[in-house]
């Protein structure tokens, strides 16, 4: 465990891309199996331990250190699970605990903690905080599972794609895959159906654009629902999410539709009669393990493809997008609620700027630009693909509530609901926690303490003077918010120091981009 | 066994005024922030010993250090503290705090009324550089409260220091350069090193040298040492915080950047500080050798200054020790 929270530590504090890959590396090499699998799969994401929540952690703590010790201490600290890893008391005598046994103990333990309790009574106060991060699936180490793979990539002969291709058949503490790094034979995928690498595309804008020649590039609309592979493999079949989670059981109503033997990328939406809905319907359908009858009546399911990796037994991989394209368009999916998505047709750049500005539907969230060349490669190379998303949405509302912040923000105000008229008060539609520099932070900050009107706990109500423009990416109906509106993302995207609080912005017009 | 004597006069005896903590019965200040007629300075820190007070008592060390910083006018009488000395009305005399080279406590004995004890900045975390801080009797302790909070437990400062040794051996081509202020810090963070067994060449930015020097003359063996000013420094440099955000850093290349403070053992704080290698080393108490020094000391009554009262004062509370904060102006934050 020591040699694990030293490794998370090192993480935590290294900015580098190529100093985190080589403690990393390093860690891997020096650590024998299965902790250096479990390790890897913590890091990765790939370890599903959430068991410890904020409401267990508070009660472990209380039992050992007085509450108000407990605030003072959280108040500074910012972060709940290491403020309880640095009260914790200290173990009585130094040993060590392998984190397979840590991990055994995090997946096994029961609701009342008893058993994360002793597990912490051993350890020293940095072991302490890795359990607890681990336990509360809170590594947040800023290193991509892909970066991880290029480093076991790194470290033997299998290559990067030979890794990518088999990663998701792999489960921890993957002895499989180190045996194969050491020389042994590659692991064979042991399920049908298995996920196949992603293509992502990087950001661009007009000018960039304006650089490439647009004859070479095939154009799409950008559909604001969820990135899907599909794979049918002689009768099973799968939905995937961009990163791999397969999420079937939530939308058999897609399963269904999947007429085909193959593996295809796509958009998972939701329509009726060949019309796509809005994003607010397709969330109606998020975060659910399973699918009311009802629900996949009132929210189909919709597949709209774009690429294929795999057909009838064919990898068309390596193939260019144009003739991954042309075989797509010659298939005929039977039910209404498959197709493919349509190219646009445009001739200059600027036609392509016309269209992304005035999209037909408001599930159209930009446009993708792809290079008709280019072969289907996992990851986000720079280059063959690029979105190009419509422009934020903006209102300009007023401060109405503030909060402090954690962790970095400690001590500063940074936590802000805002809001707009209606008729002659003001209701809260949102609330911002970034969008600021760190000088704005502190103006931010200044005009809350100066401003303010009561207090409720951590909350302060400020006089409704200052007018700030939020920017956001959308926005749906909510029965929850007492404006009956909320919106997707939104950020501070300018604070109008110089505008009054009347000319801020009426829920009507929120209510018009509806 | 002297018999405990009656608190109730103690804020006669001392109490804070804006220039500092005032004592009427010998008409002195002790680290006052702003020039006196007679100020008693607990040691060397900037913060806690400034120029232009008139008297100035302290330890030897102290007194040196301060002519090596401020010059040799930084005052118009010197007195270097020995023994029981008499100031007007009251006794008062210097013991080891073992914070810093130089650095002591304070107790003033009054003829009537409560023995009180300014400790000034301390530590019971061994420190070879510097005589201990020892326990001694008295009613009334004043103790600073830098890291007055639970959290904070430093770690043993020498397996600490293995951290840099370690990196080093991870990242071989890559220079380290370790930030510590100038007077305590950097000298003990190189004593860590020579203990830890580092024995090769340190490089030295170039506004450590002075300090460093005095450290050598005083007797302490900081082994070999080199100043910074070509491409081809050694591998490991101490600089004080303020050199990173120079170009005095430019001439590293791609180098890992460490910072031994006490506050790095919260990560928040440590993030601040944007460094690669925080090293959670002090010459404060932690909040274990703070209670324990309450509890060695067993005053009648536990002023609490300088830091987090806070959390000490909650404890204090708990344990039914009579406490209160003592609300003095003008100190940084320590330890930075
Ligand atoms: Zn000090
Ligand atoms: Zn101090």
């Amino acid at each position: 465990m020591k040699a694990f929270a030293t490794l998370l530590e090192r993480l935590a504090f290294t900015n580098g891309r190529n100093a985190k890959m080589q403690i990393l590396r390093h860690y891997l090499q020096d650590t024998p199996d299965p902790d250096r699998g479990w390790a890897l799969a913590a890091i990765t994401g790939q370890l599903e331990l959430r068991n410890i929540g904020p409401a267990l952690l508070r009660r472990m703590i209380a039992e050992r250190v007085d509450s108000e010790l407990f605030d003072i201490s959280y108040d500074f600290v910012g972060d709940l699970a290491e403020t309880i890893a640095l009260l914790w008391p200290e173990p009585s005598a130094n040993r060590d605990i392998s984190l397979t046994d840590a991990v055994g103990v995090l997946q096994s333990s029961s609701r009342n903690g008893q058993e994360i309790a002793a597990l912490l009574d051993q350890l020293d106060k940095n072991s302490r905080l890795a359990v607890l991060k681990l336990g509360t699936g809170n590594l947040r180490l800023g290193l991509s599972a892909r970066l991880a793979r290029t480093i076991l990539a790194q470290m033997s002969d299998p290559t990067l794609p030979e890794i990518e291709e088999i990663w998701h058949a792999l489960s921890p503490p993957y002895l499989d895959l180190f045996a194969w790094l050491a020389g042994e034979n590659a692991p064979t995928p042991d399920h049908q159906a298995p996920f196949r690498p992603v293509m992502l595309s990087t950001p661009t804008n007009l000018e960039e654009l304006e650089k490439l020649p647009i004859a070479d590039y095939q154009c799409e609309w950008k559909w604001d629902g969820i990135r899907v592979q599909l794979v049918s493999d002689q009768g099973v079949k799968r939905v995937y999410t961009r990163t791999g989670d397969d999420i079937s059981a939530a939308f058999p109503d897609a399963i269904e539709l999947m007429d085909f033997d193959g593996t295809l990328d796509g958009e998972l939406l939701v329509g009726r009669e060949g019309q796509i809905a809005p994003f607010a319907d397709l969330q109606r359908r998020l975060g659910r393990k399973s699918v009311s009858r009802t629900m996949m009546a009132e929210f189909p399911a919709y597949l709209r493809v774009y690429d294929m990796l795999i057909w009838q037994g064919k990898d068309w991989r390596s193939e260019p997008l144009s003739a991954r394209r042309a075989k797509l368009d010659s298939i005929t999916f039977p039910s209404p609620a498959m197709d493919v998505s349509p190219l646009l047709s445009v001739t200059t750049w600027q036609d392509l700027a016309d269209l992304r500005a005035d999209p037909p539907l408001s599930v159209i969230e930009g446009v993708m630009i792809k290079n008709s060349a280019s072969r289907y490669v996992g990851g986000r190379p720079r280059g063959p693909w690029f979105k190009w998303k419509r422009d934020p949405m903006l209102i300009d509302a007023v401060l109405l509530y503030a909060q402090t912040g954690h962790g970095k923000r400690s001590g500063f105000h940074s936590d802000f609901t805002f809001g707009v008229w209606r008729d002659e008060e003001l209701v809260p539609v949102g609330k911002a926690y970034f969008g600021f520099t760190d000088e704005e932070l502190r103006q931010l900050d200044k005009f809350v303490r100066k401003n303010t009107v009561e207090r409720f706990g951590p909350v302060r109500r400020l006089k409704p003077e200052l007018v700030v423009e939020v920017a956001f990416e959308g926005l749906n109906k909510s029965s929850r918010h007492k404006s009956g509106v909320a919106m997707r993302f939104p950020r501070i995207s300018r604070i109008r120091w110089d505008k009054p609080a009347a000319e801020a912005d009426h829920l009507s017009a929120l209510e018009a981009l509806l | 066994m002297i018999a405990k004597r009656d608190t109730a006069l103690a804020d006669t005896i001392l109490f804070p005024r804006p220039e500092g903590l005032y004592c009427p019965l010998g008409d002195f200040y002790i680290d006052p922030v702003r020039p006196v007629e007679r100020a008693l300075i607990t040691h060397a820190h900037a913060d806690h010993a400034r120029a232009g007070h008139r008297h100035v008592l302290a330890s030897q060390q102290t007194l040196e250090i301060m002519a090596i910083r401020y010059g040799e006018d930084f005052t118009t009488h010197r007195q270097v503290a020995e023994g029981e000395i008499e100031i007007g009305d009251i006794s008062v005399s210097f013991h080891p705090a073992g914070h810093i080279l130089g650095s002591c406590q304070i107790r003033l004995i009054p003829k009537i009324g409560p023995r009180i004890i300014v400790s000034g900045d301390y530590t019971r975390t061994p420190n070879d550089i510097c005589p201990p801080f020892t326990p001694l009797e008295c009613e009334i302790f004043i103790t600073e409260a830098t890291f007055g909070i639970p959290v904070f437990r430093h770690p043993d400062p020498v397996e600490e220091i293995r951290k840099v040794i370690a990196s080093m051996e991870e990242f071989p081509d890559r220079p380290h350069l370790i930030g510590g202020y100038a007077l305590g810090k950097s000298q003990r963070l190189i004593r860590l090193l020579r203990q830890a067994g580092y024995d090769a060449p340190i490089g030295m930015h170039g506004a450590l040298k002075r300090l460093t020097d005095y450290h050598i003359e005083q007797g302490v063996d900081l082994g070999e040492l080199v100043h910074v000013d070509g491409v081809s420094g050694p591998r490991l440099c101490l600089a004080p915080p303020s050199a990173f955000s120079t170009p005095w850093v430019h001439r590293f290349r791609d180098p890992v950047i460490g910072y031994a403070s006490g506050w790095m053992g919260v990560r928040a704080r440590a993030r601040q500080r944007r460094v690669e290698l925080p090293l959670v080393i002090s010459d404060h108490c932690d909040w274990p050798q703070l209670i324990q020094t309450i509890d060695d000391v067993s005053p009648e009554e536990v002023w609490i200054t300088h830091g987090s009262e806070a959390g000490l004062l909650r404890w204090c509370e708990l344990t039914q020790r009579p406490a209160r904060p003592l609300r003095l102006v003008g100190y940084e934050e320590e330890d930075q």
